[in-house]
């Protein structure tokens, strides 16, 4: 029989679970989004070197899975001597994997816009800096946005992955419940219900966001 | 007899191997309207493109106002900022408009003002009310260009580019994306700003604009420039078999 009870009291402790699912997802996409900006960068600009770099970085990074990715960074910090908390490693690790996605959403953004929206600036004289700050950036973040809120839900997603290096998230902490309860249905039913909160906040952000920046 | 406006001389760019402007020779005078037609891909736009260096030229010269644009040498290619400000004072309306899509026409036109000449916000502002005004559209200024016709997008455009104050102003085909009802209002602002005196090219298939507006007439194909000369001798008297079959194919396209 499905207990209503123990499904509600299962929701308190993945509430709680929940401030680790958020801080990787939210802490993954913000380094994600300075690192992707950096190998988009590198991906436009006119070095060889760089653009190679970007694609190798791109390419291997969506080729390899996270969870492969995540244990491969674990278990490869202490053999550089490096002792780093589980949480860091797993923010660290997710936000790299995010950086490669978020670097393609940008330059696809970059190169929709037609090239004559950059040619009307610069034929007016306007610098470079002005010429991305002013005219193809804007335009490019309005693009993007719904794709990285699509990217941030992926990654509250993906986030369940880190129970693996023994952070305590919804997963984690759902498998935790289950096994001393005995109810799993109504535990995983619980995490469940809590990713689907957490994500229709997020969607709702977005059109939001959206809606505020649409011309 | 005055100095030319624009002095192009055995200009020559290649896209790859192919030949795109051969040799080209073309003096703009000042203060006139002079009209480039030829048939299509036959470098009009990419000579009227080289003029503010959107694209580069391989070879030969082009000088504005005397002082040569791209180049500070030949062969050696002009800093950043030099070529900044010689692209100031050459305004470039386009066939698609271009307009900023994420700014009012207000903004559109107020953005150089600020970022490139340097004006206060409210100053710059002011400016591009007038600039709008001129081309009818004072009662749009709020509206985003999404919410303006293709002609009025191309006034706005117009604007953008007036209000800088440019020497000189280059049209890349500025009513081809029109609905035909709307060519009118963008040709009537173009043939004030020439009885005001502005020196303007204008690559165009409108030839009753060339044969009414311009001063001289250019005519070009696949990349050479075959004639200039006034607008008489090119499109009611030319001697040259290339710009009477181009006339014929254009006369028998718009009979019906
Ligand atoms: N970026 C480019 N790369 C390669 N070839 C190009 C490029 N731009 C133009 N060309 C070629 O150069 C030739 C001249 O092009 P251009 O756009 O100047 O012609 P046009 O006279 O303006 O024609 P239209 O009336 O169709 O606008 C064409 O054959 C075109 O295919
Ligand atoms: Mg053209």
């Amino acid at each position: 029989m499905f207990s209503i009870p123990a499904f509600l009291e299962s929701l308190v402790p993945l509430f709680w679970a929940a401030r680790y699912t958020l801080l990787i997802s939210v802490g993954g996409i913000a380094l994600g989004l300075v690192i992707g900006t950096l190998i988009c960068a590198a991906r436009l600009s006119r070095s060889r070197f760089l653009r190679n770099f970007g694609a190798l970085w791109v390419s291997f990074l969506r080729g390899v899975p996270l969870l492969v990715q995540l244990l491969v960074f674990y278990y490869s910090l202490p053999l550089i001597g490096l002792d780093v908390p589980a949480m860091v490693a797993a923010i660290v690790t997710v936000g790299i994997c995010a950086s490669a996605y978020i670097s393609e959403i940008w330059r696809g953004a970059i190169n929709a816009l037609p090239p004559g929206q950059a040619e009307a600036a610069v034929a007016i004289g306007m610098t470079p800096r002005d010429v991305w700050g002013r005219v193809i950036l804007p335009q490019a973040v309005t693009m993007s946005l719904p794709a990285l809120i699509n990217e941030l839900i992926l990654l509250v997603k993906a986030s369940s992955l880190v129970s693996v290096v023994g952070i305590l998230e919804i997963t984690r902490a759902s498998q935790a419940q289950a096994a001393t309860t005995f109810r799993p249905l109504e535990v995983y039913l619980a995490a469940a219900c809590i990713y689907l909160l957490i994500n229709l906040c997020l969607a709702a952000l977005g059109r939001w966001l959206e809606y505020r920046t649409a011309v | 007899m005055q100095a030319s406006a624009v002095e192009i001389q055995k200009v020559n760019k290649y896209y790859g191997p192919f030949h795109a402007l051969k040799d080209v020779d073309l003096s703009i005078p000042p203060g006139r309207v002079t009209c480039l037609i030829g048939p299509s891909g036959s470098g009009k736009s990419t000579l009227l493109r080289c003029m503010n260096f959107l694209e580069e030229y391989d070879s030969g010269e082009i000088r504005i106002d005397g002082k040569l644009i791209g180049y500070d040498a030949p062969g050696r290619r002009m800093a950043g900022r030099a070529l900044r400000e010689m692209r100031r004072s050459i305004g470039m309306v386009f066939q698609q408009f271009n307009l900023w899509p994420h700014m009012t026409a207000r903004e559109n036109v107020a953005e150089g003002l600020i970022r490139v000449r340097g004006l206060p916000k409210a100053d710059a502002s002011a400016r591009a009310a007038e600039a709008l005004a001129k081309v009818g559209l004072a009662d749009k200024m709020e509206n985003h260009p999404a919410r303006l016709s293709g002609g009025q997008q191309q006034r706005v455009a117009i604007a953008r580019a007036i209000a800088m104050e440019p020497r000189l102003m280059l049209f890349d085909e500025p009513t081809s994306a029109l609905d035909p009802e709307l060519v009118g209002e963008v040709l009537s602002v173009m043939k004030t700003l020439a009885s005001e005196g502005m020196t303007m090219v204008v690559v165009t298939h409108e030839m009753g604009f060339a044969a009414h507006v311009a001063d001289r007439v250019a005519f070009m194909e696949r990349g050479e420039l075959v004639a200039a000369d006034t607008p008489d001798r090119i499109l009611h008297q030319p001697q040259d078999p290339r710009i009477q079959s181009f006339l014929r194919t254009y006369h028998e396209r718009n009979s019906f």
